[in-house]
């Protein structure tokens, strides 16, 4: 468990991290998603007790990080940027690790094999691949059996393998009990990958909301219908008695798209007017566009009145 | 705790299926002695480290050898007030001054390098508390810095002498034995002072251009200050402190020898609280 309370963080006076409060449990895949810039880093760095905050607190299995006597067996960590000296080996980087909390050498080799770095063990890590460096910093996550695991863009440089490797390893980690933190840019990323979705923008909380509720919202809009009598059928579609809260929009010689009805109801008013149609599918708005919805909102937050905070949700 | 995490179980349950549970994996609390261990496999795992314990050792030797080599050469030619001022010690022993070149860039670099590379993110992910990893890092470099210049300065010395023919001393020589304890002394309290700096200053250029600037341009430009005030400032200088404590013939005007140990003693003091109050402070 993860519990940030009023997290703030200032650089100066700029706002990195702004009164975020959110929990990140166990047995399930927690996202944290938001564009760059928005604190996701910082907010990972003071869960590691690594920045302190400005104001507000984070606390790790129930106090601050640092306050545990086996820090590492409580939070293993994967932080974006590197943290591997580079003209150590892999080898003796996670053996320096292990060390601090007397993890015995065969424990090193172990998670060196499961991530796929025993040929390049003993080479200096500052030769490494983004992957192999994704896979060291991994490692020495693992390395300790974490409780509760921190990653900051995991699947950055990772070839497809590697990052089907991950998004294994995760789920089979929060099926066993762990607490996962993981954070990305990506939308369609988190979408395959979390239960659960915090997302921030400029430092606040954005939305704090299972998985599936976002996919919902966000999958919820038009149809998108081709026929020759595009302009036609869009004028009888939004005209009449049954047209409230119903927009149609030509959107090119042939298409048009289509709010307030579903496909069904689309292709029998098109029987009922005897217009043809050559194509309808229900757009699902993706995933990627809700996120960028939801960050505009919070740019638009300074601007004018606070609107539009639907995806705020107390789940 | 179960888990998926451990691919080999050592001593599992022998026998097929999925009955056989992995141990957890063995974890102890972070201890002094655990970090001691810690800094111990990153200081040795490090190419740089040996390189340059070995350029301080030669520096240290060559230079002893050296001037043995070519005092005596020019024994004939020295004056008498040359001849007075003359210590088979302080001799043989003078390549200090280069070898805590050495020894100093590689009490920044152990912790520079970390800030540089972003390892420190990792190492204080480890020992979140932090002032275990300076008290540890400095204790261990004492240790090692120790160790290798007395070796340094005794081969040094016992070559040196060889080299200054009827001119040279034994070690029963006044001030032999306090010059080559007092040189690993000397270069050992360097070292943990540049640790302290490389804390307290995090990038390597700096760190190493303020170790430069205190060590060698400082005791030049001091001799710029008007007369009367040199006398309350050099002395009081790392290096002129330091040499108050090895030197047989102590220049005019330095501390004496307790006295400059006391001064060093207290640059590094200063230097290692100032790193462990910036530790606490600042983000990592």
């Amino acid at each position: 468990m993860i519990e940030a309370t009023n997290l703030t963080k200032k650089y100066g006076d700029k706002t990195a991290v702004d009164d975020l409060s959110f929990a990140v449990r166990p047995g399930i895949i927690t996202g944290f998603l938001g564009p760059n810039g928005a604190g996701k880093s910082t907010t990972m760095r003071m869960i590691l007790g690594l920045d302190a905050p400005t104001s507000g607190a984070v606390t790790v299995g129930g106090k601050p990080y640092r306050e545990h006597a086996r820090p590492l067996q409580v939070v293993g960590v994967l932080l974006e940027a590197r943290a591997v000296h580079t003209s150590r080996s892999a080898y003796h980087h996670l053996l320096a690790l292990a060390a601090t909390h007397s993890i015995a050498k065969s424990r090193v080799l172990d998670v060196i094999e499961m991530v796929g770095l025993q040929d390049v063990a003993r080479k200096r890590a500052g030769g490494f691949s983004l992957g192999m460096g994704q896979r060291l910093g991994i490692a020495s996550a693992l390395l300790a059996d974490p409780e509760i695991l921190v990653l900051d863009e995991p699947v950055n440089g990772l070839d497809p393998e590697g990052i089907r490797w991950i998004r294994d390893l995760l789920k089979s980690l929060a099926a066993d009990g762990h607490t996962v933190f993981v954070s990305s840019h990506l939308m369609s990323e988190m979408a395959v990958t979390a239960d659960h979705v915090i997302v921030v923008g400029r430092g606040r909380l954005m939305a704090d909301l299972p998985m599936a509720d976002l996919i919902a919202q966000a999958s919820s809009s038009a149809v998108l219908v081709s026929s020759p009598e595009a302009v036609a059928l869009a004028a009888a579609l939004s005209a009449g008695p049954a047209a409230a809260g119903v927009t149609a929009s030509v959107t090119g010689g042939q298409t048009l798209e289509v709010t307030g009805l579903t496909a069904a109801q689309i292709g029998d008013r098109a029987r009922d007017l005897g217009i043809s149609l050559h194509g309808l599918a229900p757009k699902r708005a993706s995933l990627e566009e809700a996120f960028m919805e939801m960050t505009r909102d919070e740019v638009e937050y300074h601007a004018t009145t606070p609107t539009g905070h639907t995806l705020r949700s107390a789940a | 705790m179960s888990s998926i995490l451990t691919t080999e179980p050592a001593g599992a349950v022998p026998g097929p299926g999925p009955a056989a549970v992995p141990p957890a994996v063995q974890v102890r609390p972070v201890t002094p002695a655990r970090v001691l261990a810690s800094e111990w496999i990153k200081m040795r795992s490090l190419r740089s480290t040996a390189l340059t314990l070995v350029a301080a050792v030669a520096t240290m030797v060559a230079a002893g050898w050296i001037f043995g080599w070519a005092t005596n050469r020019q024994w004939s030619t020295m004056g008498p007030e040359q001849v007075a001022a003359f210590s088979p010690v302080d001799t043989t022993l003078a390549g200090y001054g280069l070898a805590q070149l050495a020894v100093g860039v590689l009490g920044v670099l152990l912790v520079t390098g970390e800030y540089a590379t972003g390892m420190v993110r990792a190492t204080f992910g480890a020992v979140p508390r932090r002032l275990p990893v300076l008290v540890a890092r400095a204790a261990l470099y004492a240790g090692v810095t120790f160790a290798v210049m007395s070796v340094a300065g005794l081969i040094a010395f016992l070559g040196g002498q060889q080299f200054l023919g009827t001119h040279g001393a034994d070690l029963a020589a006044a001030g032999a034995l306090r010059g080559i304890v007092g040189v690993a002394g000397y270069l050992t309290l360097i070292g943990v002072f540049a640790v302290g700096l490389g804390f307290c200053i995090r990038s390597t250029a700096g760190g190493i251009a303020t170790l430069f600037g205190l060590l060698l341009v400082l005791p030049g430009l001091g001799l710029l200050l008007p007369a009367s005030w040199q006398d309350h400032v050099l002395p009081y200088l790392p290096s002129n402190a330091g040499a108050s404590i090895i030197s047989v013939h102590p220049a005019a005007g330095n501390l004496s020898a307790s006295a400059g140990l006391l001064v060093l003693l207290g640059w590094v003091a200063g230097a290692l609280i100032g790193a462990a109050v910036l530790l606490q402070r600042r983000d990592a």
